[in-house]
């Protein structure tokens, strides 16, 4: 049962639906439903965030390392180095995000243009 | 509670919605906006009609779970390794609509319109709301958060549109910068809206966890990955617990 191992048109749709927005929105049900009930800071919650936390690093790494697109036509060293000086730069201008966007953007625009 | 004579807001829940929806011309909602251009990027290249991946903007609206959703697919694995590993991702919406829930509450607040508005919840409208609505009247928040929460939505169902349509006529350095906006802004966004050091932990692991994951166990590494430094970093945070006790 793949996204495309069924040939209906439906099929993608109910496909997203179950493994995306049923995945998703049971989370933010449950929330609901817990709010008020138990403290945020209660550790099932400690462990939930960091599981999250670290499977959407390991996107992140995947998103950095193994890219598709045009991205993936960039040396590996500059797209590493970009998003490393760029969180280096956001964590020193106290966590501004644009900071962080705008400085990696620019190594890697740099990086390709000199390169 | 309700306010007072305060700037002089509309005490209507129709204005306090429309104030809702003027969040989208903020700094938060363009940053976001531009790492949905990277996805539209990323579901285009994978295969993904233009129809599908609105569809998915609209009913997942949570990044990270669409960025899985989409690389699970790549990798070809079933429908129900695919739910698994983005509802892993998305597990983090859960402790974030428990602690809003509670300031969006009035006192005759009916449990289905926080579930409705519960949807909205993503890292973006969360920031943006935990920041401002103590600024707005007990009796509104609820009309308030949907105009924040739908406008966020709806703007970005279109930027996924106008890019998907775009995304292959871009000269390479552009589409090459659009593809790593994602990634930083998952980076600093996670790091900025971590609540304890064991998320921060937790992140590190994923980030070193990830690829070699990806090396020993291709098809599963996000799952594996996740529960691994997920599970690690948890251990730390209770041996810290118990080594300082607060």
């Amino acid at each position: 049962m793949t996204f495309t191992g069924i040939e209906a048109w439906w099929w993608p749709f109910l496909f997203i639906l179950v493994a995306g927005w049923l995945a998703t929105d049971s989370w933010r049900f449950l929330g609901v439903f817990l709010g008020g009930r138990i403290s945020e800071d209660s550790e099932v919650l400690v462990f939930v965030r960091c599981v999250a936390t670290a499977l959407v690093a390991a996107v992140v790494a995947s998103l950095i390392l193994t890219p598709g697109g045009a991205l993936a036509d960039t040396p590996i060293l500059l797209r590493a180095g970009a998003a490393m000086v760029g969180f280096a730069a956001y964590l020193a201008a106290g966590k501004r995000m644009i900071v962080g966007l705008l400085v990696a953007e620019a190594v890697l625009v740099g990086g390709v243009l000199l390169g | 509670m309700s306010g007072g004579a305060a700037a002089g807001p509309p005490e209507s829940h129709f204005g306090w919605y429309l104030r809702g929806l003027r969040e989208v011309v903020s700094l938060p909602a363009l940053i976001l906006a531009s790492s949905f251009v990277g996805f539209a990027a990323l579901a285009q290249g994978a295969g993904f009609t233009l129809v599908q991946v609105v569809f998915m903007t609209a009913t997942i609206w949570a990044l990270p779970g669409m960025v899985v959703l989409v690389g699970a697919v790549i990798a070809g694995n079933g429908l129900f390794v695919v739910a698994l590993a983005v509802a892993l991702s998305s597990a983090r919406l859960t402790p974030m609509v428990v602690s809003l829930v509670p300031e969006l509450k009035a006192e005759r607040t009916r449990p289905w319109v926080l579930y409705l508005l519960s949807h909205f919840v993503a890292v973006t409208s969360w920031v943006v709301a935990m920041h401002k609505v103590q600024t707005v009247p007990r009796d509104f928040r609820t009309s308030w958060y949907g105009g924040v929460g739908s406008s966020l939505v709806m703007l970005n169902m279109a930027v996924v549109t106008v890019f998907y349509l775009t995304a292959r006529d871009l000269p390479p350095v552009l589409s090459a910068g659009l593809l790593l906006l994602m990634p930083m802004y998952f980076l600093t966004s996670l790091w900025t809206s971590a609540r304890e050091a064991a998320s921060k932990v937790a992140m590190v692991l994923g980030l070193v966890l990830g690829p070699v994951c990806a090396a020993l166990v291709p098809g599963f590494s996000l799952l594996i990955a996740g529960l691994a430094g997920g599970a690690a970093a948890y251990a730390w945070h209770r041996l810290q617990a118990r080594r300082a006790p607060t």
